[in-house]
């Protein structure tokens, strides 16, 4: 892949940020947006727009066979048995939040477990949490190594008979490590237990395939793989789908409302998924947003996306290493077990004045917990910067970055 | 009669346990509010003339010629208010 030719579809990177030319590295947070994207957005709302489903009128039907092909094509992009397994939601948070909800509240019982790991996004910790106040189970954290990678043995060990569901991220948005969901999946499902995948980190730059996997659940948000914000993706198997309850009741979710005078009430039956947890009007615009920006990806090629992520961090890191006297870099040393995601701190200060500082010169990196504060306290720091990468970004970038973190180092 | 809003288009806590707070001024008023905050406050130190460290009522900040500065230690939104209009007024 060219990143040089690859940049001339986004417009956003001839931008100037304090006379600089913008240098993006907080991909980890959202990705910028192509060309193509941008003009599929354009073209809906210019041409196409109607409301999905249940009409009749061509500006309807165009909308729901454009909406509807979406899903069909990001289902093949995951490699999901069915379109059917694709729930539109608006980013991963919901989606986790909605199997801790539907399919939580309907199967987790006191005396129950989920189990995770200390490296979690708060989106993954949090709506766990809620439900267990409700329903009464236990959320148990597998342990993570010094160096951020995830302690298989304890991970595995923590499995019990009263294991409901294992949750893991299959790429730390902190540290970048790759998780092996795979062998995870298999040691759940040998105890009988259901595997959620956190594919926020994951999806946007590697294959990501869920049969091969195994993985029950599978939650992803399209703004960090070059699609709008508002719109991402529950895959989750059809027969788990078709036995879970509605998250949120409205329309388009329903199949009948039907008012009983006899009784006094409506017999409400639910539609099949996934239109069953889609409540509402849908971000109909964003998924089909999403769908131009997975072909855009698909063009490129997964393996090429991470190649050139991993090619980055190669070369950032041992750049950072031999460069920088005062900047620390945490996470694995062995590049094939992490993605394009480098968090780092600068002895004597704070993230958020290294963030600063780097946006003072138009580059734009993270700074704090990055919602995973356990992790942090694994790392035993405060908060961390973070530069992470994506198939825009450039070696020229990367040499940008390390001058000005020279600078920074003269504070 | 000027106030601290009519420098400050937003405040951001920030995440993390240092508990920093980030003061974004108004694009059109960043120039004045350096200009200010510099007249009333101690230098400490400044990079390439982008970055100034000062300090006020023993408080150290960094104020970015960009239009942003990074206050530390700060107990409350009220302290933040009270430090920055007698830097700014």
């Amino acid at each position: 892949m060219d990143p040089y030719r690859i940049r001339e579809d986004f417009p956003i990177l001839k931008r100037k940020i304090n006379g600089n030319p913008l240098i993006y590295f907080d991909n980890a947070a959202t990705t910028q947006k192509p060309r193509q994207v941008i003009e599929a957005i354009k073209d809906f709302y210019e041409n196409h727009n109607g409301n999905v489903h249940r009409a009749v009128h061509t500006l309807s039907l165009e909308a729901t066979e454009l909406y509807e092909k979406a899903r069909e094509n990001i289902a093949r992009f995951i490699n999901a048995r069915d379109s059917a397994e694709i729930v539109f939601v608006r980013g991963t948070t919901e989606a986790i939040n909605l199997v801790a909800y539907s399919w939580g509240m309907g199967n987790l019982e006191k005396g129950d477990e989920v189990l995770m790991s200390l490296m979690e996004h708060h989106s993954n910790i949090v709506p766990w949490d809620i439900v267990s106040k409700i329903k009464g189970f236990t959320v148990k954290y597998a342990k993570v190594h010094d160096d951020g990678t995830l302690d298989y043995a304890d991970f595995e060990s923590k499995f019990t008979s009263k294991t409901k569901i294992a949750c893991l991220s299959q790429v730390s948005n902190v540290s970048g490590v790759v998780n092996d969901v795979k062998r995870i999946a298999k040691v759940a499902h040998d105890h009988g237990t259901l595997m959620l995948v956190d594919g926020a980190q994951s999806v946007p730059h590697m294959k990501v395939d869920v049969r091969d996997a195994d993985i029950d659940f599978l939650a992803f948000s399209g703004h960090k793989m070059l699609g709008p914000t508002g719109i991402g993706v529950l895959y989750g198997k059809k027969e788990l789908l078709e036995k879970m309850n509605p998250f949120q009741g409205g329309g388009e979710m329903i199949k009948e409302v039907a008012f009983r005078q006899d009784k006094e009430r409506c017999d409400i039956s639910w539609n099949d998924p996934p239109w069953k947890f889609e409540a509402g009007t849908p971000n109909i615009c964003g998924g089909i947003a999403l769908n131009a920006a997975v072909k855009y990806l698909e063009q490129i090629g997964m393996d090429e996306v991470l190649k050139h992520e991993r090619m980055l961090t190669k070369y950032a890191l041992e750049k950072m290493q031999t460069c920088c006297n005062r900047v620390a870099v945490y996470g694995p040393s062995e590049l094939t077990s992490k993605c394009g995601i480098i968090p780092f701190t600068v002895d004597g200060l704070s993230s958020h004045d290294v963030a600063l500082f780097c946006d003072n010169y138009g580059i734009m990196i993270r700074s704090g917990f990055h919602c995973a504060q356990p992790l942090h306290q694994v790392f035993k720091l405060q908060s961390s910067a973070r530069a992470s990468f994506y198939i825009y970004n450039t070696r020229e970038e990367v040499d940008r970055f390390i001058e000005v973190l020279k600078e920074i180092e003269r504070l | 009669m000027a106030s601290v809003d009519d420098y400050v288009a937003r405040i951001e806590g920030t995440c993390g346990e240092e508990k920093d707070v980030i003061v974004i001024f108004k694009y059109d008023k960043k120039d004045e509010a350096i200009t200010r905050i510099r007249q009333k406050a101690q230098l400490k130190n400044t990079i390439a003339g982008i970055i100034f460290e000062l300090t006020f009522r023993d408080i150290s900040f960094r104020v970015y010629a960009s239009g942003k500065a990074i206050f530390r230690s700060i107990k409350n939104k009220e302290e933040l208010y009270s430090i920055l209009a007698a830097l700014l007024l």
